[in-house]
């Protein structure tokens, strides 16, 4: 008992003086009484939602092609600061952005929105936002990757080369039971997915794969969706290009045909070829550390670390190089390997301090290895010159080179 | 006799297997009304089955491009704006809009990749002008779809858009588009790439 209140005084004591320091910390304090004008710390902030360490400065910033403002004051592509990146997940306030061309951020009304399934449906059904989270949910962690994440030799850091790629763990109702519940008809082939903002964006998926995978997500890492990835509902279509991901969801039509829609259309390709490598992302992996920009102290011990994924299933295994391809050795996976998610890889190294080049490359469960440029070129019948530029989304192998003073470069530059 | 009775059982069971299989297990949702899937059904496929009643000519369309402040973003020729390249022009004029996937050259028709002419409908009913989405009367779509088609010789100058008309005009990139093959589950993205 004694102990117990002797412990409680302590700790009023210490607040007062802590309360008093801050005080003193203010020029309007007078006589060490704290008064309600002075600038307090926000004491019911610092309760009701956690903010970071003011040491922590990790941020987005926009793609250097499409600035963000744009002409038009809206955002477009922002990218995800992978080099700082630990583990699997994406803060969800670190994650990319990409938006429609067209497209503000809307702030939607759970309350008004509402999700609409119709067309080739034997019952077309409308849902609130409540009524959506009243169905079984799943929880699966996925990543999302936009078709312009693609390394050019100009990029000096991995944030501009990868840096349009983010993994969250998303919750939701599983889209085959909303479509399931609504019946689908026989002869449909394709759903139209459609959002609530400005522009209506809108895309088609072949009916296998919205009966497949796809999630109707309300939560991400945790929380609500955050407004710029969709709130309050948007489609996960695991593996499939950004684009296909609709946010603010509001209707899903179940069509008979590809309906080559506002999001679809600026993607369309004449090689068939392209058109697969374009809808489907990876297998890819990149290395974060060490990534350009930054710098090894010196020679020693370190871990090479990055992400891997692959949009057509969970990641077998990563190889790493260190001395620019010649050698190959298997990085260890430090987080699960979830289909469709990133997972985290490492490899403990012991750098000579000889100047050297370090890559990564993956395969996923399917067999499929991450190619490198020269051979994304040889299969397009391509040069491998500075010209040559990968068809679909780019998942070829980017080679960091580490010169003799520990600083790391772009080694496509 | 017997194989034929069996049939039958093996058909009723399948019926009823059927409509297990697609009667609402939840219960969770309510119907909309016709009225309601009327209203926000923007949808425009291919087929051009869903374009409302209406008209439009590239005259009048011409008119709208101005008065609908297309202009501002778009240019006054339907290039050299901020905003995507609507019309071929000479080449001279460098859009300052980054040229978008596929990007052809400086003098990019983003509207023109489009393999069919109510996909241009679809998107400037849901998506144009800017700040004032969806406010566009069909008329008024049907004769800026015009306006844009003519001036880029895709349709005479005095060609009618509507319902029946514009489903059946063949834009300049429709034999130039491969979809991307048939989706399977864990097939790979494309066999044999590398």
């Amino acid at each position: 008992m004694e102990a117990k209140s002797s412990g409680r005084r302590k700790f009023l004591k210490t607040s007062a003086a802590l309360i008093g320091a801050a005080a003193a910390g203010v020029k309007t304090a007078g006589e060490g009484s704290p008064t309600h004008d002075m600038d307090m710390p926000d004491l019911e902030a610092l309760i009701a939602y956690g903010q970071r360490s003011p040491f922590v400065n990790s941020k987005r910033i926009s793609v250097m092609e499409r600035m963000s403002p744009d002409e038009f004051g809206m955002t477009f592509h922002v990218l995800s600061p992978i080099q700082d990146s630990v583990g699997m997940i994406t803060p969800s306030s670190l994650h990319y952005i990409s938006t429609h061309r067209g497209s503000y951020v809307p702030n939607i009304d759970p309350k008004e929105h509402r999700l609409l399934i119709h067309g080739m449906v034997d019952r077309p059904l409308i849902f609130t936002v409540d009524e959506i989270k009243r169905f079984p949910f799943v929880t699966r962690a996925h990543f999302l990757e936009c078709l312009g994440n693609r390394a050019k030799a100009t990029h000096k850091t991995v944030q501009e080369t990868h840096g349009l790629t983010s993994c969250s763990e998303w919750t939701g109702v599983p889209l085959s039971t909303l479509l399931k519940e609504a019946g689908v008809q026989t002869g449909a082939a394709f759903i139209v997915a459609e959002g609530a903002e400005s522009v209506k964006g809108a895309t088609s998926i072949p009916i296998e794969k919205a009966l497949d995978d796809c999630l109707v997500a309300y939560g991400q890492n945790g929380e609500a969706l955050r407004p710029q990835q969709g709130f309050p509902i948007r489609l996960l279509v695991p593996g499939f290009e950004g684009m296909h991901n609709v946010k603010y969801l509001r209707r899903i039509k179940v069509v008979e045909k590809d309906y080559m829609t506002y999001n679809d259309y600026g993607h369309i390709v004449p090689d068939a070829r392209v058109a697969a490598l374009t809808r489907i992302i990876g297998p890819k992996s990149v290395i974060t550390f060490p990534s350009g920009e930054q710098k090894l102290p010196g020679p020693g011990f370190y871990e090479i670390t990055g992400l891997a994924w692959s949009g057509a299933g969970a990641i077998r295994n990563v190889e790493i190089t260190t001395d620019g391809g010649q050698t190959w050795k298997l990085a260890e996976l430090r987080t699960p390997s979830y289909p469709m998610a990133h997972t985290r890889f490492a490899f403990p190294w012991t750098w000579d301090g000889k100047e050297c080049v370090i890559m990564s490359r993956c395969t996923d469960e399917l067999g499929t290895r991450q190619p490198t440029r020269a051979e994304s070129a040889k299969f397009f019948d391509k040069p491998d010159d500075s010209n040559f530029r990968a068809p679909g989304a780019d998942n070829t192998v980017l080679p960091w080179r580490i010169a003799a003073d520990g600083s790391v470069h772009n080694g496509m530059a | 006799m017997a194989w034929r009775k069996l049939l039958l059982l093996v058909a009723v069971l399948s019926l009823a297997q059927l409509a297990k299989a697609q009667s609402p297990k939840y219960g969770v949702g309510r119907t909309p009304t016709a009225e309601e899937v009327r209203a926000w059904d923007i949808s425009i496929g291919p087929d051009g089955k869903e374009l409302p009643p209406g008209q439009g000519t590239a005259a009048v369309g011409a008119k709208l491009f101005r008065e609908k402040q297309c202009v501002v973003c778009h240019g006054g020729t339907g290039s050299g704006g901020p905003a995507p390249t609507l019309i071929k022009s000479d080449g001279k004029k460098k859009p300052m809009y980054p040229c978008l996937a596929p990007c052809v050259d400086d003098s990019n028709v983003m509207a023109l990749h489009a393999q069919y002419a109510t996909t241009m409908w679809d998107y400037i009913n849901r998506a144009m002008p800017l700040n004032k989405e969806g406010t566009l009367k069909p008329d008024e779509v049907y004769s800026l779809v015009a306006f844009i088609l003519f001036k880029n010789g895709v349709i005479a100058e005095d060609q009618v858009m509507n319902a029946q008309t514009l489903p059946k005009v063949k834009m300049p990139n429709h034999d130039h588009v491969a979809p991307a093959p048939e989706w399977k589950h864990a097939a790979p993205r494309l066999a044999g790439y590398p």
